[in-house]
């Protein structure tokens, strides 16, 4: 993430710059999602009743299921940026690498909601509730796989030695990435399963 | 500091040859240069649909082509002009090129996701070419329901616009990482040429603003591919709302067309008047304050689409103030020529030209601001002439303004000035006889003859910079005698820009006869 | 379309917004010679004199209160035009009371009118001088739009929405009507027309069972007129270059291949189902958008067209 040329010979102005960089790419993400729970906020003004029959059709067990597995891959997340803070680089891997293993987790949940609903007959077709159901969990959904990649990616650079107690910024910058996408989650839950 | 003389054999970051060198390239310059000539073969396809709109209007009855096909054309020609050139052409073709330069950094702040960002706008207009097999005739801004139930190759499209939007968001996010991280010791914000105020604001509307049209082309590929119907009455949506989402995104992305090329005015207008900007600090925060206000006036769009008189009002009121500081602009921009010693090369004659018709475009927003009048004028000829001048006899003619200033900086070669100037005679003369008539009465004959005129200028103009390439006298690096840095370094500057970082340690438009 | 102002305005109402529209040219105007003026003024007056040496020019880079005075400025003259243009508006938007309701819904390429008293027309509106008429506006398919020039009035047609447009015709005479949002290859075709009556005119119309032509029209003429009103030519040329759906000339008493691999003759029972229920038997070749005018033509005129195809030999 550094230039390319001796620009960067300040490794702070490069950390700096990558910082100032993911916090605006999470901006631009706030209004990609932001758009979606816009057109959640205008049907569910417009069809209350419809809302509350719907959601409960949501499997709530499963989804606070997820959430616990979310916050708890965030927080290994967060054990993991310490670690390499601390140069500890075996110890990030492992972290980062049970922050991916619950993002599966996760996506197996999701895996198994999603193909009850189809069995029981309901797509995103099906009615508005479910359109805005399927289109927040599934572009959720593919967040979630993007960040496992990242992660991913993060624990080959790790690998391959190149990350240290002064130079993290892969690390911390995708665990910017991953706590956002369980941030949004934590907002996801509420709206679609919670709420009546 | 002292102007860097070029170094080796005068070709500066165009010496390495291949295609490797260019399609793996991290170097800013090369990355603008190909948006450069990608935006412009956009800019000549989308205008020659505009020719052929122009033939088929010279007959009231379909003539040459049939209804559809009419209506495909209009489509193709708004969006890509829209998505293919003017978006992107500025910021990320001459942005890209002289943000570095212009804050004296050697690259941007992320070079791979520079260079990604091109791949991904390529990606994009391969996808929105693939569409053509089955075309769109919804219009550019493909309202639904018509663009759901269409034949067309909806999904494929609106995958394509997708990633043109993904391509313009990592380009706004470079440069305001760039701009606030890579500027050169010494350059305060205060001593940022206007191009880079511009350039700033424009990317934090590209930031912000995108990602909602991106959703907005997803949920309508959701609508074809699984039945989602957000938009779609039948199914309990509503079409009013792909127009808020959309008309969300599109009413700040004119301020992502018109600010850059405002940035490019005010570099001009100093350097060919040899006089100071006239009120700096006004030309800087107006173009945050258009940014932001940009953002609360989308319903403008949407008068007669039955939202109510209240949403309405607000709308129009808040409209009217993104006039003050557009105003603003072009005050300080004459006052500027005042007591000046203007010479009119061709950079000068379109930045003139720029304001001389972004006066009469912007003169004529108001009666679409206000409620009354706009419900007459609504979905008119009027709204068309109003958006070209805006934007081709405002953004295009500064556009056209930046490529003759930055042509020997790019190039390391001259233009020629009489065939520039022939050119540019043929440009203003043909672009008003084209659009002034709308305002009033359409005339399509008048309109397609001076198209005919329009498009001669153009190619005329496009002949000269080929003509430059092959053969122009070389450059030296400061033809113009200005004061930003881009003029530091070499005609062409070399892969790292600069050979020591300057220290910057004035105004960059100190022009003006010291007093004794 | 016309952009013709300051004459034609076909109401009070559309005088006041040809008012508003007076108001802002005269401001523009001032504000095009002023600027324009300046800067054409300025940059022949200070153009380098000498070819190789600049004018001296002083180092102004400001002035307060010039600056200060075109934000002010600017400001109000917007602040006053935002004014005059919205009262004028909610005047526009808010209807007089006891108007009389008209049911307009548009479908690709039609405008399907219902009158309070249950009579149906396509195409074509009728009321009378003097009396304010509330539309209520609603789409079938995709969005059109219901545009009164004359009037000053324009309202979006929404599928699955109700809008609302009302006017207050004085004027005798009649009035265009366009579809001013894009909906399909028919949309430039897609016209209508309010016909303002004198009140006595207008109440003979209605006596008559609201039919245009005298009692002794010729049927097949009757069917020509309404072939011509009726949006049909939006789809079916008469003969020719072939639009959407088969050419009328020709086609009574041809031999007519369908879809399913059938063939009937185009006699007048065919003819009249193709009018009610044109998917009952689909033209082989041709699409199936074709819409119903079941509900909007009444039985005497499908018989008229029908007539009238017959003398397209």
């Amino acid at each position: 993430m550094s230039g390319h040329t001796g620009e960067h010979a300040d490794p702070a102005v490069a950390f700096e710059s990558a910082k100032l960089g993911v916090w605006t790419f999470l901006a631009t993400e706030v209004l990609l999602f932001g758009a979606l729970f816009t057109a959640y906020t205008v049907f569910r003004m417009q069809y209350p009743e419809m809302f509350r029959v719907e959601h409960a059709k949501l499997d709530r067990v499963l989804g606070a299921v997820n959430t616990v597995v979310l916050i708890t891959s965030s927080l290994m997340v967060v054990l993991g940026v310490d670690a390499i803070k601390r140069g500890k680089a075996r110890l990030l891997e492992a972290c980062f690498g049970a922050t991916i293993l619950l993002a599966a987790a996760f996506l197996c949940v999701k895996y198994v909601e999603y193909a009850a609903k189809f069995h029981h007959g309901i797509y995103p077709r099906t009615n508005i509730f479910f359109s805005i159901y399927f289109m927040l969990t599934g572009l959720h959904g593919v967040h979630v796989l993007l960040g496992m990649g990242l992660l991913s990616y993060v624990i080959v650079l790790s690998r391959r030695g190149r990350l240290s107690a002064d130079y993290f910024t892969p690390a911390e910058m995708s665990g910017l990435y991953w706590h956002f996408v369980d941030l949004v989650w934590i907002y996801l839950f509420p709206l679609l399963y919670l709420i009546g | 500091m002292p102007v860097e003389t070029e170094s080796g054999n005068g070709r500066g970051y165009l010496t390495e040859r291949g295609w490797r060198s260019w399609a793996f390239t991290l170097d800013h310059k090369r990355i603008g240069a190909m948006y450069l000539w990608s935006t412009i073969v956009f800019f000549l396809i989308g205008g020659v649909f505009a020719l052929l709109l122009r033939l088929e209007l010279l007959s009231p009855q379909a003539k040459y082509f049939s209804n559809h096909t009419y209506n495909v054309f209009f489509t193709l020609h708004g969006s890509m002009m829209i998505f293919l050139f003017i978006i992107p052409a500025i910021p990320s073709g001459l942005g890209n090129f002289f943000v570095p330069l212009h804050i004296g950094a050697r690259d941007v702040a992320f070079p791979r996701l520079n260079l990604a960002s091109y791949w991904v706008f390529a990606a994009g207009f391969l996808v929105i070419i693939g569409s053509l097999v089955a075309p769109m005739d919804t219009g550019w801004t493909f309202y639904t329901p018509y663009s759901a139930k269409s034949a067309a190759a909806v999904t494929t499209l609106s995958l394509g616009i997708f990633l043109i939007g993904m391509s313009s968001i990592l380009t706004g996010l470079n440069f305001l990482v760039t701009i606030h991280k890579m500027r050169a010791p010494g350059m305060t914000w205060h001593r940022l040429p206007l191009f880079i105020w511009g350039m700033y604001a424009t990317s934090i509307i590209q930031v912000v603003a995108t990602p909602v049209v991106g959703v907005t082309f997803l949920l309508l590929a959701a609508e074809r591919l699984l039945g989602v119907g957000f938009f779609d009455p039948s199914k309990g949506g509503d079409p009013v709302l792909f127009q808020h989402f959309f008309w969300f995104y599109s009413h700040p992305v004119v301020y992502v067309m018109i600010l850059p090329a405002m940035g490019i005015v005010s570099e001009v207008i100093p350097v060919f008047s040899r006089k100071p900007i006239f009120g700096y600090d006004a030309i800087a925060y107006s173009s945050l304050a258009i940014a932001f206000i940009g953002f609360l006036v989308w319903g403008h769009h949407m008068f007669t689409s039955g939202m109510s008189p209240l949403a309405n009002a607000i709308f129009s009121f808040l409209t009217f103030f993104v006039a003050v500081p557009t105003a603003v602009k072009v005050f300080n921009w004459i006052a500027t020529l005042y007591k000046g010693s203007i010479t009119f090369e061709s950079p000068m004659l379109y930045a003139l030209t720029f304001i001389f018709l972004f006066i009469v475009g912007g003169l004529t927003g108001p009666f679409l601001g206000a409620l009354a009048t706009n419900v007459q004028l609504h979905d008119t000829y009027f709204v068309v002439a109003h958006f070209h001048y805006t934007m081709m006899g405002g953004t295009v003619m500064g556009f056209f303004a930046g490529l003759h200033y930055w042509f020997p900086k790019m190039t390391g070669k001259m233009l020629n000035e009489k065939v520039a100037r022939a050119a540019w005679a043929l440009v203003f003369v043909g672009f008003n006889v084209t659009f002034f008539t709308m305002f009033i009465h359409v005339e399509n004959v008048i309109s397609t003859i001076g198209s005919a005129v329009l498009a001669a200028g153009i190619l005329l103009m496009c002949w000269n910079f080929l003509q430059g390439l092959r053969k122009g006298a070389p450059a030296p690096a400061n033809p113009w005698r200005a004061l930003t840095l881009e003029w530091k370094a070499a005609s062409p500057p070399d892969t790292e820009n600069f050979h020591e970082i300057p220290v910057v340690t004035e105004w960059p438009y100190g022009y003006g006869t010291p007093k004794a | 379309m016309d952009n013709v102002h300051a004459f034609g305005a076909a109401s009070g109402q559309a005088a006041r917004v040809d008012g508003v529209f007076l108001l802002i040219l005269v401001i523009g105007v001032f504000f095009f010679f002023l600027t324009q003026g300046m800067l054409i003024y300025f940059a022949v007056k200070y153009r380098r004199r000498l070819p190789d040496r600049d004018n001296e020019t002083p180092t102004i880079t400001g002035n307060p209160l010039f600056e200060f005075l075109w934000i002010l400025i600017p400001s109000l003259v917007v602040v006053a035009i935002f004014y005059y243009g919205w009262r004028v508006y909610t005047d526009q938007r808010i209807p007089v009371a006891g108007a009389t309701e008209v049911h307009v819904n548009a479908r690709q390429w039609m405008y399907e009118i219902k009158y309070p008293d249950g009579r149906t027309a396509i195409n074509e509106i009728r009321v009378p001088a003097g009396k304010p008429v509330k539309f209520i506006l609603s789409a079938t398919d995709v969005l059109h739009g219901f545009y009164l020039p004359d009037f000053r009035v324009k309202m979006d047609m929404i599928p699955g929405r109700v809008t609302t447009l009302w006017v207050q015709p004085d004027r005798p005479g009649s009035y265009q009507i366009y579809c001013t949002v894009y909906c399909g290859t028919g949309h430039s075709n897609m016209l209508a027309r309010l016909v303002v009556m004198p009140q006595r005119e207008y109440a003979e119309w209605v006596e008559h069972g609201g039919r245009e032509g005298g009692e002794h029209e010729p049927l097949a003429v009757r069917g020509e007129r309404i072939v011509k009103n009726a949006g049909c030519l939006n789809c079916h040329a008469v003969e020719g270059k072939e639009k959407i759906g088969p050419n009328f000339r020709g086609l009574y008493g041809s031999k007519v291949p369908l879809e399913d691999g059938k063939s009937v003759t185009a006699d007048e029972e065919f003819l009249r189902e193709s009018i009610v229920d044109p998917g009952a038997k689909v033209v082989k070749g041709y699409p199936n958008v074709m819409p119903t005018f079941k509900a909007t033509l009444p039985r005497e005129d499908t018989d008229a067209v029908v007539e009238y195809l017959k003398t397209l030999k």
